[in-house]
């Protein structure tokens, strides 16, 4: 395959940064996104031009540390990472544009790598159950209803790639928060730090520069997980609860 | 199992190795004999919780003054930064990702295992040891792997308590099921994603400890040198990857959680990311690099497709249990459509050769038949470019059918479906193929390493204050050939055993403050300065990740699955040479004081070069086949594995000889006193 890349190159964090096109040949249909990117890389390098600067490192999609929009869609045409998504999905001539994350909480630091370590602080906020090690019950002394542990399972498949904020026009990470809220909510253990959680979560998110939730639903679309949209419901939800109980 | 009440004071039942073959003979010089210094003694049964008693503590109000720098956040990192915060230690957390939940442990599919007997099938503390002792092939220390099956089911109720959602039956209580080659069942999992689901949980309650400040987490950041100031650990030096600044971190105490070095082989399941540098350097700098040539080879990958690969994918294990493992009969047939090739001409060559296990044989052993067919010419798939044994290049088809037809007629497709649907799909989104009308193609791949810096009982490096954890250090359970295993190994070390031993060394602190200025820290500072500007001072030709890729393909051919005396020979003096064009051929472009991502990968495959020297040495030493490794010279007149225990039941720990030294190989000696050793068969 015969390939064009337009990229989004931008040496740090404190310089402007511009589209550059790119021709590549022999692509084969076999290689992942990625890989073509290597291709691309040893071929820069070889011309003496610096190579494009990329996150990935699991390369199986659970991760989450690729971060590419292509062709205007988080991770690209398929409903998965774009470590998953191989080049059959192109055709032979296309024009591929590839940036980085965009949302304002997640500054570029070079090329197409942002820094998204607001999702760290979003967590240090309240996304964990404070038990101490060594200080745990039997495991079967909290027995968990089959459906609620499903349930929690689905969601804490999120894997923090960050492409619901990217993907939603407001920039926000609500599927993000919504997804962790859900999973611990919906468990025993959670149930003490409920709703302390959700208003310390919610706060440190908003912090952070992320936009709010307007129920369009692009996060839902881009999640290669596929976590509901029902989780912002379900962050809705607490966050009122607990508004109203005080905590 | 008359063994469980007394073995201690303890009438070994092996006798120590002698060795007579020296295949490594002008390789490498003999040094002292290794003993364990802080090996436990007395009944078995009572060895941890007597030395938990015995450590000395330190007062909560002490613990304030003393400074940890934990290095890697994977399920041994982030466990112990978790714990050691908690308990009130200053805690200094450094990794290489941009956040600590994107440690490679997060990969890990299959499941934990804990003797909980929850299912009342027989399953005990010392039932779990004798299986992982066994799976071992005997080449790990009984007292640890007691310890690690004791603290098991502590893991299990740790995790749950934090909200790990594990498989759950109705009635609201855990599932478990069984893993290779196992009776009972003791894995506990979360679908396909166990070790995200712990690793998140280990990352949550470090997170926690962020919060509260008792942790500092430096993330994009590389360990390139550990600091030892008058024979101690004493910090590190590590690079900002962001802005290139090289930092120096001290600390009282060091400790490495920085995972395996699969990636020595280029292709391997590992993430693009995990290196060795972290334990190599402490290596030069003193550390003892133990079984370096143990690897866990897995049977079920998706196979190579091309020269661009970058990785290989893992296929869980669970498939074996329904699928069924051919290769055509006739290597003519190869190139044919699978559909083409009637039932007749099919080889199913596990089922033929292991009619009591079939396609649920151990994993060293499905790997190395997998192998030997398309050896024979019998593959299937795409061909593609390797090495071949005289050094030459060769084309091979590296794959072998594994076909769902017989489940799909018996189950339905709908229950196929059910039980690994997510499976089938990741396979058809890799190669394109529908594995419900085609059979699946897969391939043994590098899984992970069980070699690693040699740690005694403590968890602690011969040199002093330098402790390390998980796969970092050479595994617990020897060479093993099980799966869920080094799940439980990664957190039970950060959980339970490093802190609790941690602080039998932190008693004696707060260390001597030190100052940035001496002279052994500015020393360490300055090579890795100078290290880096030697990098990007070469000015040659080729891409670091040429000579990767290179220095893959000779371990791959000499020193994976299958090894010989003239390869392991030939391939030592393939991996100097690259050394040398290494260093005076690399091209790396950009500057040292910006993200640069090449200046990353010159430093990791400039150590996975020494350090593949040293595994092929390892290798050439051990002239027996034990675990996943198949030694030509050592199998049986039927053509199976092979082990020595008379000559090498030890743990090779090998010192750094100098730059143009020889390695120094130190022989830590294996006695059971309780359980026998056995010679395997699968037959």
């Amino acid at each position: 395959m015969r390939i064009t890349l337009n990229i989004w190159r931008q040496p740090n964090a404190a310089s402007a940064g511009a589209m550059h096109a790119y021709e590549l040949d022999e692509i084969s249909e076999d290689m992942s996104f990625l890989e073509m990117l290597d291709v691309l890389n040893e071929n820069l390098n070889e011309q003496g031009e610096d190579p494009v600067a990329f996150d990935s490192d699991c390369r199986e999609g659970i991760c989450g540390t690729c971060s590419l929009m292509i062709n205007g869609e988080a991770h690209g045409p398929e409903v998965t990472t774009t470590c998953q998504l191989h080049m059959r999905s192109f055709k032979d001539g296309d024009t591929i544009t590839i940036e980085p994350w965009r949302a304002e909480a997640f500054p570029v630091l070079k090329d197409l790598i942002v820094d998204r370590s607001a999702f760290d602080r979003i967590i240090q906020a309240g996304g964990y159950i404070s038990v101490n090690t060594g200080s745990a019950p039997d495991a079967h002394a909290a027995p968990v209803e089959k459906k609620k542990a499903d349930r929690a399972f689905d969601v804490a498949t999120c894997i923090s790639c960050g492409a619901c904020v990217a993907a939603c026009p407001n920039g926000s990470a609500s599927l993000f928060l919504g997804a962790k809220i859900t999973h611990l909510g919906e468990l025993p253990q959670g149930q003490p730090e409920r709703y302390s959680r959700v208003v310390d979560m919610v706060a440190q998110h908003d912090h952070e520069g992320f936009g709010g939730c307007t129920n369009i639903g692009e996060c839902t679309a881009a999640c290669p997980k596929e976590i509901p949209l029902d989780v912002i419901s379900q962050l809705n939800k607490d966050l009122r609860t607990a508004l109203k109980q005080g905590r | 199992m008359a063994s469980i009440t007394d073995p201690s004071h303890t009438t070994a039942l092996n006798s120590p190795p002698v060795q007579v073959s020296d295949d490594a003979r002008g390789y490498y010089t003999l040094g002292e004999p290794l003993v364990d210094p802080v090996a436990p003694t007395g009944p078995i049964q009572n060895r941890w919780t007597q030395r938990q008693f015995d450590n000395r503590l330190v007062n909560p109000a002490n613990r304030r003054k003393l400074e940890v720098i934990m290095v890697g956040t994977g399920l041994a990192g982030g466990a112990a930064a978790a714990t050691l915060g908690e308990a009130g230690y200053n805690v200094k957390s450094f990794c290489y990702q941009d956040s600590p939940r994107r440690a490679h442990s997060i990969a890990a599919q299959g499941g934990i295992n804990a003797a909980k007997n929850y299912k009342e099938d027989g399953d005990s503390t010392f039932r779990l040891f004798y299986d992982t002792v066994k799976g071992g092939d005997y080449r790990s220390r009984e007292s640890n792997v007691y310890r690690l099956a004791e603290v098991s089911a502590n893991i299990i109720d740790q995790c749950v308590a934090q909200g790990v959602p594990f498989a759950r039956e109705y009635g609201g209580l855990l599932d478990n099921r069984s893993f290779g080659g196992v009776q009972v069942s003791r894995t506990f999992y979360a679908r396909g994603q166990t070790g995200q689901q712990l690793l998140i949980g280990a990352y949550q309650a470090m997170e926690r400890q962020v919060a509260a400040g008792t942790v500092k987490q430096y993330t994009r950041h590389e360990m390139l040198e550990v600091v030892i100031v008058e024979g101690k650990a004493r910090g590190i030096i590590a690079r900002d990857m962001v802005t290139g600044e090289v930092e120096t971190h001290l600390a009282d105490v060091v400790v490495l959680a920085t995972g395996g070095y699969g990636n020595v082989f280029f292709l391997s399941t590992n993430a693009m990311g995990s290196n060795v540098t972290a334990a190599w350097r402490a290596h030069r700098k003193g550390a003892y690099m133990a079984n370096p040539c143990y690897t866990q080879i897995h049977p079920t990958c998706i196979p190579v497709t091309g020269d661009h690969q970058s990785k290989l994918t893992l296929m869980s294990e669970s498939l074996r249990n329904d699928g069924r493992i051919w290769v055509p009969k006739n290597a003519a047939d190869c190139e044919k459509h699978p559909s083409e090739i009637p039932e007749e001409d099919r080889d199913y060559y596990l089922e033929r050769i292991y009619p009591s296990f079939g396609n649920l044989v151990p994993r060293d052993i499905a790997s190395r038949q997998a192998k030997n067919m398309c050896d024979e010419g019998r593959g299937v798939g795409p061909a593609v470019k390797e090495l071949a044994e005289d050094g030459t290049e060769r084309w091979v088809r590296r794959g072998v059918y594994l076909d769902f037809a017989d489940a799909i007629a018996r189950m339905g497709r709908a229950t196929v479906e059910t039980k690994y649907g997510n499976l089938f799909d990741m396979y058809a989104r890799i190669t394109g193929e529908d594995p419900y009308s085609t059979p699946m193609r897969i391939y043994p791949a590098v899984h992970y390493v069980m070699g690693g810096l040699w740690v005694d009982y403590h968890l602690q490096s011969n040199i002093p204050g330098l402790f390390v954890t998980g796969e970092a250090n050479f595994s617990d359970h020897g060479a093993n050939r099980l799966g869920a295993s080094a799940l439980m190994q990664g957190l039970a070390d950060g959980y339970f055993v490093l802190p609790n031993t941690i602080r039998d060394y932190l008693a004696d602190g707060p260390f001597e403050k030190l100052d940035e200025s001496h002279p052994d820290v500015v020393a360490a500072k300055a090579d890795v300065e100078h290290r880096i500007a030697t990098f990007l001072s070469i000015n040659g030709t080729r891409s670091a990740d040429s000579y990767h890729k290179e220095l893959g393909r000779i371990m791959w051919e000499y020193c994976g699955m299958e090894r010989s005396e003239a390869g392991l020979k030939k391939a030592i003096g393939m991996i100097q040479e690259l050394k040398k064009d290494f260093w005076s051929n690399l091209k790396v472009l950009g500057t040292a004081d910006s993200l640069n991502q090449s200046l990353e990968k010159a430093g990791r495959t400039a150590d996975f070069i020494e350090l593949g020297e040293l595994m092929c040495i390892d290798a050439l030493n051990r002239r027996e086949s034990c675990g996943g490794h198949f030694r030509a010279e050592s199998q049986t007149e039927d053509g199976e594995a092979l082990r020595h225990d008379d000559e090498f039941a030890y743990v090779a720990a090998w010192e750094w000889g100098g730059e143009d030294g020889q390695p120094v190989l130190h022989k830590e000696d294996l006695i059971y006193t309780a359980i026998e050793m056995k010679q395997r068969s699968y037959k």
